[in-house]
């Protein structure tokens, strides 16, 4: 393969030939540069998408700025290839290499990537594959990088873990720096590439999979999971940090347009509303608000070192920041007249929400999403999401009537027990709100309907729930199709064939390393793209290592059924999943736990954490 | 309000960016240097940024311009120190200076480009000479741009092969309103790859406005 020196030279020459070549150049304002030679360890990111989507990412920038701020580290970034570089990569022999300093990737000490969904994994292939770095664990020795990986997807890290050394669960800010250390005295040790998988075993959050064995039952469903010897954690539970610290600010601006430009702000950390199905909402427990003046001054200080005209304040359910008003007040006033769009995702279905919208809408205007997920009290009840259709549509009367003329809608299909009234109760609900905009303003009324497929997550009471099946899904949207042709009216749907695949990543075991292996050999790769996805390859992947993804997704499980997730703890009980899926089955709301603690495991699992950090900045109770 | 127009360099970290691109990379510039941008009215407000001649993407230069209109009375030099304090990798300031307000329009000023052109693989040089002199003892070289048939000989002003190696050619083109001579025609005329040449822009004549 081409070496560092030459790789700039070869690329001068490829560039030209390439759709938007400003991918693969780096040179951004605040990407850092540091000699090669002047630290101990070379940590490479990688986001296994183009540069265009990985850019934004805000974990990985979290990570860039931690890692780049120690004095005996270097951190660089490395996104694939767009198929058009790809193929001149592999013709010039060209390995991946980082936007900082062109360094091939297998170069690196350590390997990172971001794995935040399921539809990344054939590129993470890709990507070890163009670093000339074998793909599995068991073929890397001593000379290979250290091949790491974290994000909401590595909660069930089974999929995946024939191809990743270690997996960080929960979140990343502290436990980066226990794998630098512990990798460096490893380097300096001389000891083997088994030493260092064991003495990554050691730290809290990570787990090895190499050194646990899967059994499995006669049926085919996992037995145990359990460690090869006493010396490895039975089990692994997610890290987290106590008390979120200082945003980042040294943002990287990209020289081209990217999905988002924008400086993005967590705000808080969790969710307390309990929506059954919803993985961050379980995993991403215990809820830690930011204060409201290290928000803004992360803000300040970002737009300054950045420039950026737009802010999103990001968090799962914006509403329910304590301090919400005080923020947008503080922001609106410190940032007046600065031209700025600012963006508040996640807000509760209210009036208030509206209001709060109107505080931070400049004078560039967008539409204004709210997420029922579904349309009768029943199937609210039974997702614990309820909300009155009332208060819906008193909502839309207030945004429409306020100036916006789109509103967007979030429905699942596909939830468990789910009829076909359900489905013509999204219709209904549609129209109604239509109607309403069109009292109000008129035709220039729009809805955008957008109805997802439901898919039950680990780590979520509905763990043990079947997917619904593709012909009943096909039904509904061909009723959705069909009552929501009007217009003003716009409907999206997910492919059924899409969520096939999601479905069995993020519900499989280890088999299927194997079927995604044979699938990106076959030509799998940008399987979150609509339009790159092949499930005819992903079909026959399956059908070669004599696997049914029925089996994943379309089984009801027993509820004592061993998970292939279980050995990795979330902090929420499993018997707490139970129960909330029992209140499901009964119809059964269980309300926002700030009012009520519900007992979800997160408190005794991270009792000294809270005993250390008392006061309102985690929404639990207190721990004496 | 107040105009203002900047010289300036565009290196290696920039050349992969467009026009429309650098147009951001400019708002943000005056945005983390504090220098209030005039806006334009309406839904989108968008900042007044005038370019003075688009550079084709991959091509570095040493001689790019533009035009900003400002909400300030700051004195300009003020103005250029903050803004060489602010610029981001691959733009080197050479010149801000102030400008009529009423003033023609930067584009309108433009008559002429110049670039230095760097062969960097290994070429017969001989031939190269034979074929420059050739191409400007012509009097009417026929080529196809866009569908359309045009003359590319009345577009090249001069075109100098240097001693030495590697291979450099120094090319002025015309840059007039239908009238915009491009370095890679020219360098496909004489049956170099284009793309194996390292393009800068080093000048930019402008007329009298």
């Amino acid at each position: 393969m081409v070496p560092q020196s030459e790789i700039r030279k070869q690329l001068r020459r490829i560039l030209p030939r390439v759709q938007k070549p400003g991918r693969y150049v780096g040179g951004e304002l605040n990407q850092v540069v540091k000699d090669w030679q002047s630290v101990a360890t070379h940590f490479a990111l990688v986001f296994p998408d183009i540069y265009d989507i990985g850019v934004p990412n805000l974990g990985v920038m979290i990570l860039y700025e931690l890692l780049n701020n120690r004095e005996d580290t270097l951190c660089e970034r490395a996104y694939v290839p767009w198929l058009d570089m790809e193929d001149e990569m592999r013709q010039a022999g060209i390995p991946l290499y980082s936007l900082e300093s062109f360094h091939p990737l297998r170069e690196f000490d350590i390997i990172g990537f971001s794995l935040p969904y399921e539809t990344l994994y054939t590129n993470a292939l890709n990507a070890l594959d163009l670093a000339g770095i074998p793909l599995r664990c068991k073929d890397r020795n001593e000379s290979h990088p250290l091949v790491i990986a974290g994000g909401h997807a590595c909660f069930n890290p089974e999929p995946m873990s024939a191809f990743i050394d270690a997996f960080v669960i929960g979140e990343g800010e502290e436990v980066i720096h226990e794998i630098v250390d512990a990798h460096q005295q490893w380097k300096r040790s001389g000891a083997s590439r088994q030493e260092l998988l064991r003495a990554l075993s050691r730290i809290s959050g990570v787990y090895v999979p190499a050194l646990y064995k899967v059994k499995y039952n006669s049926n085919g469903t996992v037995a145990s999971t359990l460690p090869i010897d006493s010396d490895v954690p039975a089990f692994v539970t997610k890290r987290i940090v106590p008390v979120l610290p200082d945003p980042p600010t040294h943002f990287i601006v990209p020289s081209i347009d990217v999905v988002h430009n924008r400086i993005a702000v967590e705000i808080m950390r969790g969710c307390t509303r309990g929506c059954r199905f919803c993985h961050a909402g379980m995993i991403n427990r215990p809820v830690r608000e930011r204060t409201v003046e290290s928000i803004v001054d992360g803000v300040e200080a970002a737009l300054d070192n950045t420039g950026y005209e737009e802010i999103a304040l990001l968090s799962l359910s914006s509403s329910d920041y304590t301090h919400i008003n005080e923020l947008v007040n503080a922001i609106t006033t410190r940032f007046a007249g600065k031209h700025l769009t600012i963006s508040l995702p996640s807000l509760r279905i209210e009036s208030f929400s509206v209001e709060l919208m109107e505080k931070l809408r400049g004078s560039r205007q967008g539409g204004f999403t709210l997420a029922p997920e579904a349309a009768t009290d029943r199937m609210r009840n039974r997702i614990n999401k309820p909300i009155q259709t009332e208060q819906l549509l008193e909502t839309a009367r207030a945004i429409y009537s306020r100036g916006w003329t789109s509103i967007k809608l979030y429905f699942m299909i596909g939830h468990p027990e789910e009829t076909l009234e359900d489905v013509q109760a999204i219709i209904d609900l549609c129209r109604s709100v239509l109607n309403e905009g069109r009292k109000i303003i008129g035709k220039k009324t729009n809805l955008h309907a957008g109805v997802s497929t439901f898919v039950p997550k680990p780590h979520t009471p509905f763990q043990w729930v079947p997917c619904d099946a593709t012909e009943s899904v096909l039904e509904k949207q061909k009723m959705l199709k069909d009552g929501l042709r009007s217009p003003g009216l716009k409907l999206t749907w997910s492919n059924p064939r899409e969520t096939v695949l999601e479905a069995s990543l993020s519900r499989g075991d280890r088999h299927l390393g194997d079927v995604i292996e044979t699938a990106w050999r076959s030509g799998a790769k940008f399987d979150a793209w609509q339009d790159k996805y092949q499930y005819g390859t992903w079909m026959e992947a399956f059908e070669k290592h004599d696997l049914d993804p029925a089996f994943y997704i379309s089984r009801s499980r027993a509820i004592d059924e061993v998970m292939p997730w279980d050995h990795i703890h979330a902090g929420v009980a499993r018997k707490y999943l139970e129960k909330e899926y029992q209140r499901s089955l009964d119809g059964i709301t269980t309300e926002d736990c700030r009012d009520n603690c519900h007992v979800c495991g997160i408190l005794p699992e991270f009792n000294e954490a809270r005993r250390l950090h008392p006061g309102e900045l985690w929404l639990c109770p207190e721990v004496k | 309000m107040q105009r203002i127009r900047i010289s300036y360099e565009k290196g290696v970290e920039l050349q992969y960016t467009g026009n429309l691109d650098m147009h951001k990379v400019w708002e943000r510039t005056f945005r983390r240097a504090h220098l209030p941008l005039a806006y334009s009215q309406g839904f989108h407000p968008q900042p007044k940024i005038q370019q003075a001649a688009p550079l084709p993407l991959g091509f570095t230069s040493k001689a790019e311009m533009l035009d900003v209109w400002m909400d300030t009375d700051e004195p300009v030099e003020n103005i250029a120190k903050v803004l060489v304090n602010t610029a981001q990798p691959g733009i080197a300031i050479r010149q801000v200076s102030a400008i009529p307000l009423t003033g023609e329009a930067l584009p309108n000023l433009v008559t002429a480009a110049s670039y230095r052109i760097t062969l960097e693989e290994p070429i017969d040089k001989d031939l190269l000479s034979q074929k420059t002199s050739q191409m400007l003892s012509t009097p009417f070289i026929e080529r196809e741009r866009r569908g359309k048939n045009y003359d590319l000989r009345p577009l090249i002003l001069s075109l100098t092969l240097l001693q030495g190696q590697p291979a450099i050619i120094e090319l002025d083109l015309t840059s007039l309103p239908g009238a915009t001579g491009r370095p890679e025609e020219v360098l496909e005329e004489l049956g170099v790859d284009p793309y194996s040449a390292d393009i800068e822009r080093t000048g930019l004549v402008l007329k009298q406005g």
